[in-house]
């Protein structure tokens, strides 16, 4: 199953903030679900989107040593509605990362306005269950797919590239 | 120099923000846990919220000292040890564990930190006036 909710990084700068763009369109076949003559993205899914921008920060912050979980959304605040055709441009930014998890706070803008906005916590698990579904394969193919190392800059200024490790646990999966 | 009023007012502001609570529900007596629903990925979100209010640092485990109650030299049969209970009152100096100690059951740990000994925590760390 595929489950990305956002389609581009457009900005991504190590350890600091991303800004990832999500376009909706009219062929997804869920929003002739949601609603029936009235298709909006669901909130729930733009705040997926939101995550998901902020999760590979900070997964990449860590160099995907870490197994970062979506864990609490202490606020989100949606503030109209999003329909097809419409473009988001979701900003997620670092509040702190520590041993045991992260924030972000993050933003939905759309044609310049601001659409959405969520706190948005990540523990740091450990359960050997989870190993699946943190594939370094999976996250490298997901980083490339969303062109995080086309326009990322690592934390020195340089252009963002894969982390040795992960390219190694790629590779040696293969 | 903040008040212990003030002190009190940050943390609740803290607290309504991490814990989706109503402000009339956080009481100095009120319990993170039981009373206020806190779960263990709340305490995370609250230590930030604190550090960020009162510009402090909280190293892991200082508020809410987990390592111990998973350390088996202080846990025997579910319960915390003499030796355990030593080890929480030295590294919670702000917390009256006088309840917890006469039946000390690790899931009870949980219920036993209230608003006011938060409160305590803060006023160990900032500079405060009455």
């Amino acid at each position: 199953m595929r489950w990305y909710w956002i389609d581009r990084f457009v900005e991504f700068h190590s350890g600091r903030y991303a800004k990832a763009v999500k376009n909706i369109s009219l062929s997804e076949d869920h929003l002739h679900d949601h609603f029936p003559n009235y298709p909006m993205l669901p909130n729930s899914l733009i705040l997926e989107g939101m995550a998901q921008t902020g999760g590979l920060l900070v997964c990449e912050h860590n160099q995907f040593r870490e197994k970062v979980v979506l864990a609490k959304v202490p606020k989100a605040t949606f503030h109209c509605a999003a329909t097809p055709g419409d473009q988001l441009i979701y900003t997620a930014k670092i509040e702190y990362v520590r041993p045991e998890g992260a924030m972000v706070t993050t933003t939905s803008h759309k044609g310049g306005v601001l659409h959405a906005e969520a706190e948005v916590v990540f523990a740091h698990l450990n359960h050997p269950k989870l190993g699946s579904l943190f594939d370094p394969e999976t996250f490298l193919r997901m980083m490339r797919l969303l062109g995080a190392f086309d326009i990322g800059v690592a934390a020195d200024g340089s252009p963002l590239t894969p982390p040795r490790g992960l390219i190694e646990a790629a590779n040696g999966k293969e | 120099m903040p008040t212990k009023e003030e002190v009190f007012e940050k943390i609740r502001t803290a607290l309504v923000e991490a814990l989706g609570v109503d402000e009339e529900e956080v009481t100095p007596q009120a319990t993170l846990v039981g009373d206020l629903g806190a779960e263990s990925i709340d305490f995370l979100d609250i230590v930030f919220r604190l550090e960020k209010a009162f510009d402090i640092k909280i190293p892991r485990g200082e508020l809410f000292p987990e390592d111990i109650l998973t350390d088996a030299t202080y846990v025997q049969d579910g319960k915390v040890t003499e030796a355990g209970i030593a080890e929480l009152r030295k590294r919670m100096p702000f917390a009256n564990l006088d309840a917890f100690a006469k039946n000390p059951a690790v899931q009870e740990f949980g219920s036993l930190l209230t608003v006011a000994d938060m409160c305590r925590f803060v006023e160990g760390k900032v500079e405060v006036t009455d």
